[in-house]
């Protein structure tokens, strides 16, 4: 975040609610736990009145939330600006027709899916999650959403780890977060196991 | 394919839920530390008012009257995708992610949960992972009480209280973050569906272990044939519409 934009005053609160918790899921990582911001009914509906102030009425139909954090954000955003919920998940957990993306994990691979109909060709699209780290996880739910001709205008998050420069795998797509957290994690590590 | 539905807001104990299924004219009462505003039904055995659905079950099963359900109900209701043979043969899946698509649907039901529940003094809504996720923080955010995720095991990071429950075969657990609640607060339990009851039991005993007191239980959709809601240890449940048990 710039030093010569005014931060809005509801981040700090926001920022104040996120807990850091060591060496979760792993020796090494910094887990950015937002489980607190959601126990301030302040601080969590500042948290989606941001996002809704920035897409309202910019004629989006469709918001993405990425199990299972991103189905506590993107619900309240989508009811509030009039869009479609529609759920991203691991796989299997979606009844009927689906399609699915594979995307790399640090050891191995793990697949997103998403219903087939739900979504039309050429609905505008936000794809949301608490976290954005090395972006994967958002990239397949881009593809996914590509595939079926909707047009994806930002990637929304609370949380960014610009270290992991997640960021850059997002195609060209602009990502909007409120909170960007800088040597949370063993970020050298990190990127050598992506890699 | 539609299987048949009860559609109707219901909210007592087990006993009173028979009445209606299989009833005379019956009107819902409320036990007096409750006091919610009017969301109670009528249900008659009359023929003319009533709505009739295509149903494998009994006939003398009957059906709210058009008249004293809230008009949101039909269409939430049929927003409500089934899918047979899922996760496994012999199961009618109730679909909720069609009713996420349908933005009235979806708002209506969260307006519903609210207008109940936003004089309460609740300060806890607690979701069971991960539909619950999807229902409880719109009604949290709009009644102003926190929002407590109930999780699969080693999800939560840090400290955590957890409950075993019983599956067809074997056990799972849920768990809770400590510090997440204070004793006395007041909690709701949110749920997309209600079946055998285990997941929600667990979930009432978890805040109950830790002092909350819980208000109800509050889900989209009940499996009555499952008998849930005797399972949930006293404990009211708010539905807005039943389904077809497994």
């Amino acid at each position: 975040m710039s030093g010569y934009k005014v931060q809005d005053s509801r981040l700090h609160g926001i920022k104040n609610k996120i807990r850091v918790v060591p060496n979760f899921p792993k020796p090494g990582i910094m887990f950015q736990d937002i489980t607190p911001l959601l126990l301030d009914p302040k601080a969590f509906k500042d948290t989606v009145d941001l996002f809704v102030e920035r897409y309202k009425g910019k004629n989006i139909s469709i918001v993405a939330g990425i199990e299972a954090r991103g189905f506590i954000f993107g619900p309240p955003i989508a009811l509030a600006i009039g869009a479609k919920f529609v759920p991203l998940r691991k796989p299997k957990k979606l009844p009927g027709k689906v399609i699915s993306q594979e995307y790399i994990l640090e050891y191995g691979r793990d697949c997103l899916e998403m219903h087939v109909g739900g979504v039309e060709h050429g609905e505008r699209a936000l794809v949301v999650d608490d976290l954005i780290a090395t972006g994967g996880t958002l990239c397949a739910a881009m593809d996914l959403l590509g595939r079926v001709g909707a047009e994806i205008v930002e990637c929304a998050c609370v949380i960014e780890l610009p270290e992991l420069k997640g960021r850059e795998r997002l195609n060209g797509k602009p990502l909007y977060v409120l909170i960007e957290c800088f040597e949370c994690c063993d970020s050298q590590k990190m990127k050598e196991e992506n890699e | 394919m539609q299987t048949s539905r009860l559609l109707l807001c219901s909210s007592s104990a087990s006993s009173s839920n028979q009445l209606l299924l299989f009833g005379s004219a019956v009107t819902l009462t409320l036990p007096s530390c409750l006091r919610f505003p009017s969301l109670s039904l009528t249900i008659t055995n009359s023929t003319s008012s009533s709505i009739r659905f295509n149903s494998i079950r009994s006939t003398s099963s009957q059906m709210a009257s058009k008249d004293s359900q809230d008009p949101r109900i039909a269409r939430i209701s049929s927003s409500i995708r089934i899918i047979p043979d899922f996760p496994k043969p012999g199961i009618m899946f109730q679909d909720i992610t069609t009713l996420l698509l349908d933005t009235k649907a979806f708002k209506d039901t969260i307006d519903l949960f609210v207008e109940r529940y936003r004089d309460q003094n609740i300060s806890v809504v607690a979701g069971v992972e991960a539909r619950g996720f999807i229902f409880g923080p719109p009604i949290a955010l709009a009644i102003g009480a926190k929002f407590v995720p109930m999780r699969k095991p080693k999800k939560l990071p840090g400290e955590v209280i957890s409950e075993e429950y019983s599956l067809e075969y074997g056990t799972d657990k849920i768990e809770m973050h400590v510090g997440a609640v204070q004793t006395g607060e007041r909690a709701l339990v949110i749920d997309d569906l209600i079946a055998t009851g285990g997941t929600l039991c667990a979930a009432i005993k978890l805040l109950e272990r830790v002092g909350v007191t819980v208000v109800e239980c509050a889900c989209v959709i009940e499996l009555p044939e499952l008998k849930g809601r005797a399972k949930l240890g006293g404990k009211p449940l708010f539905v807005l519409v039943e389904g077809e048990g497994a």
